[in-house]
């Protein structure tokens, strides 16, 4: 043990929806966790378990070394920023944040100063006699966390709090969280679906689906190496190839055998031997595109396309092209605008390398994955060509 | 701008169809004529000697205290059935449940009444003030149970797990906040219930015994035995109450909908 908050093999079930799975999770104090997952894969429900507001069937929940399993949620050192908010219409926003205190039956004075510190904290100093139906959405937002904030919870339960705001709130509202949790010391406890705020928040994630989790660690071990299919195409965009283990070489890689490529040179840090089918993901952005045969060294694979289509993003361009059966996302950055050099267009014979580092083997693999990324048109005729 | 006038003349059409009787009765209680057939100018008389006629305070006194009663006994039964009704609103139990409540609202007055008389008969209950709250306490109850229903039915309960989320405990939720939200809702249902309470006649007709005539029915026999101006004046009176109510509560369940 040892960790501050800890889910133990937690299970929820309704009906025959398992809704959470047998979850395991352990979370360090101070530390800002996300749970990352599609909609519906349990997040609110493993949230609520740790809110007090779902029992689980099976499994126990600690918090700071306490088992807090049959705990009522009104006990709970925790608390939580809803989705819709759920301020008291009926309470202004200083009474809303003075809520909980006023409960816990703190001294007058007390409460008067600390609602006053955090109303400063949300820049809402001017609005506090407010009634949250005369507040934007970006402020409810902040009167939620302001009244959630003010008890000093041991854990701070966020449930998809950006959800119902505008892209350009959302962003802002996004830096406002890192600057809060970096302020207050609190450990959170972040539930969303986009992996794009799970990442740019968290110090780590679990990735969920179907009740389970999938994989836990910081953004970039969960982005650079994935472990499932699931998790490497649910979180940003990848290639999937399908292999055997041919031989290992100097301990920590090995050759694969890809159909109709030559030999692929692959890290094995699961050190799978000699005839084992293996997936590896490789991201868009892991491959060279050339359009001569480039020499590289014995780590590198180099395989030859064509593109099938070329899609110009701003900040980089997209290629996907095919090599024998496969369509391959290629990603490549603009170092410089090169006049002099021609560009990559429909049709073009090209060569992809990529190292061997930057392919990762998937310990599970499962062919409904591939569902979750961008699909290629699939008939490429010549008026879709683009350059 | 040759726009069809046939809405219009329907609209004044109805509107005197359903308003005309009321209206010639208000005036008629302003009738210094003793028939309502001739005009004699305008008095007051008639409201003047309806507050000496002892019977008549005497039934007021029976139909506030019943349609007191029924009012905080049916807005007690009827928000906790709408509770159970929200809260287990799917399982088969409940169903039944909500037709159970729903159908005083459709069955016909009159069969109420026998229903009513005849269970009262039945278990040896004496007909009196009793029997009708009894009775009265059976519809409001319904009408109280859909209206907060209504209101429950846009009701963020996200509101109430905040509430324990922030510590607040079973008492403390209900009071400071589902009480505080739902009151407009409850307020609307007791005042339709006091309404109801104060106009019945029918089922009151059929449950009340010597001595606990409400307003309702002393009206009745006036219009066998009575004067007809008194009758107007006391019907015009109630109408007062009655609409003024009737708008209180829908400005109730307005409010919040904004
Ligand atoms: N109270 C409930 N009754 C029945 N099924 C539920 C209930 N709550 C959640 N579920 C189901 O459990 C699964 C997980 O839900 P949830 O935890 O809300 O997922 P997420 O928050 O990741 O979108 C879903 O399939 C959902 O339909
Ligand atoms: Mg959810």
């Amino acid at each position: 043990m040892g960790e501050f908050l800890e889910f133990d093999n937690v299970s929820r079930h309704y009906g025959d929806i398992r809704a959470v799975d047998g979850v395991s999770l352990a979370v360090r104090k101070g530390e800002f966790f996300s749970l990352l997952g599609p909609s519906g894969c349990g997040k609110t429900t493993l949230l609520r378990m740790l809110a007090g507001f779902e029992t689980p069937d099976a499994g126990r929940v600690f918090l700071d070394g306490k088992d807090i399993t049959a705990q009522p949620a009104n006990e709970r050192k925790v608390n939580t920023i809803f989705q819709s908010y759920a301020l008291f219409p009926h309470l202004s926003v200083w009474d809303n944040i003075a809520f909980g205190p006023r409960i816990a039956k703190r001294p007058r004075k007390e409460i008067a100063e600390d609602v006053e510190k955090m109303l400063k904290l949300i820049q809402l100093s001017d609005q506090a006699w407010k009634k949250p139906d005369q507040l934007s959405g970006g402020q409810k937002q902040r009167v939620a966390i302001a009244r959630a904030l003010i008890n000093k919870p041991q854990v701070l339960l966020l449930d998809e709090p950006l959800a119902a705001l505008d892209l350009k709130l959302r962003q802002r509202m996004l830096i406002e969280l890192d600057l809060i949790h970096d302020q207050v010391g609190i450990t959170f406890l972040y539930v969303t679906h986009d992996q794009g705020e799970a990442m740019s928040l968290s110090d780590r994630i679990a990735v969920m689906d179907h009740g389970k989790i999938e994989q836990i660690g910081t953004p970039a071990e969960i982005y650079e190496a994935p472990r499932s299919s699931f998790v490497a195409a649910f979180i940003g965009d990848t290639n999937f190839f399908e292999g055997e283990v041919d031989e290992i070489i100097e301990g920590e890689y090995s050759r694969l055998e890809i159909e109709g490529f030559p030999p692929v040179v692959c890290f094995n840090d699961k050190q799978l031997v000699d005839g084992v089918p293996v997936f590896i993901s490789i991201r868009p952005e892991k491959f060279r595109i050339w359009r001569e045969k480039p020499d590289l060294d014995w780590k590198h694979t180099v395989v030859k396309g064509t593109v099938e289509d070329v899609i110009y993003l701003g900040h980089s361009t997209k290629y996907w092209v095919r090599v024998q059966d496969y369509r391959i996302a290629v990603h490549r950055q603009h170092h410089r605008f090169l006049l002099d050099e021609k560009p990559i267009r429909w049709h073009d014979d090209v060569w992809l390398s990529w190292h061997a580092d930057d392919g990762f083997m998937l310990e599970r693999y499962r062919e409904a994955d591939e569902q979750l990324m961008e699909t290629p048109p699939e008939k490429v005729g010549e008026a879709q060509g683009r350059t | 701008m040759n726009r069809s006038r046939v809405p219009l003349y329907t609209t004044l059409a109805v509107l005197l169809f359903f308003y005309l009787p009321i209206v010639v009765l208000v005036i008629n209680s302003f009738n210094a004529s003793r028939f309502g057939g001739t005009w004699d100018g305008w008095t007051l008389k008639w409201y003047a000697k309806l507050f000496t006629q002892r019977d008549i305070w005497l039934a007021l006194k029976n139909t506030l205290i019943i349609a007191v009663g029924a009012t905080a006994g049916s807005v007690v039964l009827g928000t906790t059935a709408a509770f159970a009704l929200h809260r287990y609103g799917k399982s088969r139990l409940q169903r039944v449940h909500y037709s159970l409540i729903y159908t005083p609202l459709v069955v016909p007055e009159i069969l109420m009444g026998i229903s009513l008389l005849l269970f009262f008969v039945a278990i040896g209950a004496e007909l009196g003030l009793f029997t009708i709250f009894l009775a009265h306490v059976t519809f409001c109850t319904s009408y109280v149970a859909m209206v907060v229903l209504a209101r429950l039915q846009d009701f963020d309960f996200s509101i109430i797990e905040a509430a324990q989320d922030l510590g607040a405990g079973w008492w403390t939720t209900t009071w400071k906040v589902l009480l505080p939200l739902l009151a407009p809702g409850i307020a609307a249902g007791g005042l339709l219930a006091f309404t109801l309470s104060i106009d019945d006649f029918v089922i009151s007709f059929f449950v009340a015994g010597p001595g606990s005539t409400t307003l309702p029915i002393r009206i009745y026999s006036m219009i066998k035995f009575g004067s007809p101006p008194l009758i107007n004046a006391l019907s015009t009176l109630l109408l007062v109450v009655t609409f003024t109510l009737v708008a209180l509560s829908q400005r109730l369940t307005e409010r919040r909908r904004a």
